[in-house]
């Protein structure tokens, strides 16, 4: 049997448009724009100002904060400026704009001497460094991760379920970097001596499967999970579960459940880091969607705006009417082709038509096909009908707060009620009455 | 300046929905009552398709010219209505004079479902509280049920012998000999479209292929029926004999697959709906046993159908990260503990 969870959507996956599809070197175009917040927790601070000359790998902000990680130069060549420019959170925030000098001259990078035999603490430090954050999407500071999990934690679950639709760059990874995934799973466990590994794969990766399976053959730590192909499976509350049958406490972290889920990607950036000394300044990205000419998986430089991914496929065969970075599911609407690729963006998707379908009066009709669909087993029928009333402690009293926006009671509903971004709002409005 | 050269849409996630909608989900409904309709025409007459067809258009009719009066927006396309106006008919005997649907598609459109917020807010069956509310303004016509076959026009009056239905008979004491062919093809008196067991079935199945309802209301619904009827059966009839009566014989199958599956009016907590299939079957079965009519179906849907918030409050599912202990103390203290400040409130109200 196929692990898994209860509730979950099957949306279409589209992954055929590049899952086939070999990882594209990108060459940086002329402009990169490093943003000083792109992870979860405090901005970083500029450490460099207009003019000077920066090498690739270098640091250019830093913050002394807990949950934070520095940020490092993806190219190499002179500072442009140092000024807010257009994030793809949609505000304009202050970043470092660097004019590329294309030789790409390496800072000397700072490998983990000896890492087989460095301690737990060199190791998360090194981590740090290397501004390593979760490239699944959410951006969380790995390092902050590890060390909340040092400890309590049995098991590791290195997540490649990928459930979004249309992205593919986990895939690929999974294919044509396992040595680098295989290796950043032997680093983590010199930080977790004791754990178990789990490489967690939705069964529509056959040959992913087959790949990671074969890598880690003869290591008995490391056991391959086939998962049922279903949204969002990657979650990590959901995974938790399906993989060990344990649940997370509410408000609680994973590691209360004795679990780390860290994303392949992300370990394969460890790897790099500890082993190769390099920070984390590339990632892949997949650029799909009806509009786009040849949807392919690039390997990009964090900066470069999407307008030069555009370009690397071909540009468009159809006016787009959406952009959306990340899956389309629980990505973000873009509405510039100028913003830049953060480290934890895995897809930009362009679509021709609005694949969201809008009706003038949405009705609930209590369906409750949203029920059905709640990873969480909330109640979006009763949640929605309290938040359109305003009714908070009604909403908190149905735990709004444990919804984690996902978006499978919007995708079902056949009333097409803005279910998801409802509970937006009605989350923040819990949190502030929280707060008085 | 970093300005657009064009204008994209910009919305919150998520960027995509699934295909269904309530227009294409109650066409699933229609779908699903044909071949009953086509049983029912062959069964008691093309009468039964100019009643189905007067209840539909009456029902459509009466939605727009509400929401028209009251400046609503006009929703006849989600095909509610129509749904609504053949399961009127459904519940109808052959020979009602026409009026009959009319008056019924009024009560059940105005006064069920739009004078309670219309789609999704009403609390009754709409369909079945008007049968309800025309059994008992007119119990005559609606308890003369005609023998199959029976000649009938196409829309005037009728005078025909009434015929009983199976659990008729069954209330005056008599006993009943039928064979299982002539109820699963419904070749039986009862209401136009409540006879045939076999066109239900595919229906309702077609329904649960199509995701459309969920097993748990019918499969609990009828198979509490059919338990009870197992361990008390009735008339001098052999166990499995009358089991096989009780849930083909009546209005039971039309009932627990198109009824109480509607979903406005039954729980939306997976729990609560098996609860809220188990009392219809009980309640059903209560009433057809002890009760003065001789069918339970329509009065133990709308009884539950008013349970419906307090099932949904009290059956929530388990929350992630929980414990069933957990849960249960919960519900043990939102049930005898009544104090505003220590009660579980259920969260709506």
């Amino acid at each position: 049997m196929r692990a898994s969870f209860r509730g979950g959507i099957h949306p279409d996956p589209h992954k055929e448009l590049t899952s086939k599809k070999r990882v594209e070197v990108l060459v940086p175009p002329s402009e990169i724009i490093i943003p000083m917040s792109m992870h979860i927790g405090v901005p970083c601070t500029p450490t460099v100002k207009k003019g000077d000359t920066v090498l690739m790998g270098q640091k250019v902000g830093d913050s002394t904060a807990f949950i934070s990680v520095p940020i490092h130069a993806s190219v190499s060549g002179t500072v442009k400026a140092v000024e807010p420019r257009l994030h793809p959170s949609g505000a304009k925030l202050m970043s470092v704009v660097i004019e590329n000098d294309g030789l790409d001259t390496l800072c000397e990078p700072t490998p983990v001497p000896d890492w087989e035999h460095a301690d737990a603490e060199t190791i998360i430090r090194a981590i740090r460094e290397a501004g390593i954050v979760g490239h699944g999407g959410a951006a969380f500071p790995t390092h902050a991760k590890l060390r909340s999990a040092l400890g309590p934690v049995d098991t590791l679950i290195a997540n490649a379920a990928e459930c979004e639709p249309y992205i593919t760059a986990d895939h690929r990874a999974l294919l044509e970097y396992t040595d680098d995934i295989v290796g950043g799973l032997y680093v983590l466990m010199r930080v977790f001596p004791n754990v178990r590994v789990s490489v967690a794969i939705e069964h529509n990766k056959p040959d992913a499967i087959a790949m990671m399976k074969r890598a880690t053959r003869g290591d008995e730590r490391i056991n391959v999970v086939e998962l049922e192909t279903k949204y969002p499976q990657g979650s990590e509350k959901q995974l938790i579960r399906a993989i060990t049958g344990r649940e997370v406490p509410p408000g609680k972290l994973p590691s209360e459940a004795g679990c780390c889920v860290l994303n392949v990607d992300t370990i394969g950036a460890i790897y790099r880091a500890i082993v190769n000394g390099m920070p984390d300044i590339r990632r892949i990205v997949t650029v799909s969607g009806s509009a786009i000419a040849v949807p392919k998986n690039l390997l990009v430089r964090v900066g470069t705006p999407i307008s030069a991914l555009v370009e690397a496929c071909g540009g468009f065969t159809d006016q787009p009417q959406k952009i959306i970075m990340g899956g389309p599911m629980m990505g973000s609407a873009q509405f510039s082709l100028d913003v830049p690729v953060l480290k934890a963006s895995n897809a930009v998707l362009f679509f021709s038509e609005n694949e969201d379908r809008r009706v003038k009066t949405p009705v609930c009709i209590r369906c409750g096909r949203c029920i059905e669909a709640c990873p969480m087993r909330l109640l979006p029928t009763y949640m929605y009908m309290n938040a359109t009333h305003e009714r908070w402690n009604e909403c908190e009293a149905l735990n709004v707060l444990d919804c984690m926006e996902c978006g499978a009671c919007t995708y079902e509903c056949p009333g097409s009620l803005h279910l998801t971004q409802t509970f937006c709002v009605a989350k923040a409005r819990v949190m502030e009455r929280r707060k008085k | 300046m970093d300005k657009p050269n064009r204008l994209f849409i910009v919305t919150s996630s998520p960027h995509v929905r699934s295909t269904d909608s309530t227009h294409s989900l109650m066409l699933d409904v229609l779908i699903a009552l044909f071949p009953a309709l086509v049983v029912s025409a062959f069964t008691f007459g093309l009468r039964a398709l100019s009643l189905t067809a007067i209840s539909v258009a009456a029902c459509i009719f009466f939605e727009w010219l509400y929401c028209k009066l009251m400046k609503k927006p006009i929703p006849v396309s989600d095909l509610s209505a129509a749904v609504t106006g053949v399961l009127l008919a459904f519940n109808l005997p052959v020979s009602v004079p026409i009026w009959i649907p009319i008056v019924g598609a009024a009560f059940a459109i105005v006064i069920v479902k739009q004078l309670y917020g219309g789609m999704g807010k009403n609390v009754f069956n709409p369909a079945l509280a008007a049968r309800v509310f025309l059994m008992l303004s007119w119990p005559a016509y609606m308890t003369r049920f005609t023998a199959p076959h029976t000649v009938l026009p196409l829309l005037g009056n009728v005078d025909a012998v009434s015929s009983a239905t199976p659990l008729g008979i069954l209330k005056e004491g008599g006993s009943v000999t039928l064979s299982v062919m002539e109820t699963l093809l419904g070749q039986v008196g009862g209401c136009l479209g409540e006879t045939s067991a076999l066109a239900l079935l595919a229906g309702g199945l077609y329904l649960l292929y199509r995701r459309v309802i969920s097993y748990r209301i019918p499969v609990t619904y009828i198979a509490t029926v059919a338990v009870l009827a197992l361990l008390f059966p009735r008339g001098g009839m052999a166990a499995l004999d009358y089991t096989a009566l009780a849930v083909t014989g009546g209005g039971l199958l039309l009932g627990a697959i198109y009824m109480a599956t509607d979903y406005t009016s039954s729980p939306v907590t997976p729990g609560g709906q098996l609860i809220y299939g188990f009392g219809c079957g009980l309640l059903t079965v209560f009433i057809r046993y002890f009760g003065s009519y001789a069918e339970g179906v329509s009065f133990s849907i709308l009884v539950m159908n008013a349970l419906v918030w307090m099932i949904d409050a009290n059956f929530k599912p388990k929350r992630y990260g929980t414990s069933r202990m957990e849960n249960f103390k919960k519900l043990m203290k939102n049930a005898f503990v009544k104090n505003e400040d220590t009660a579980d409130k259920g969260g709506h109200a």
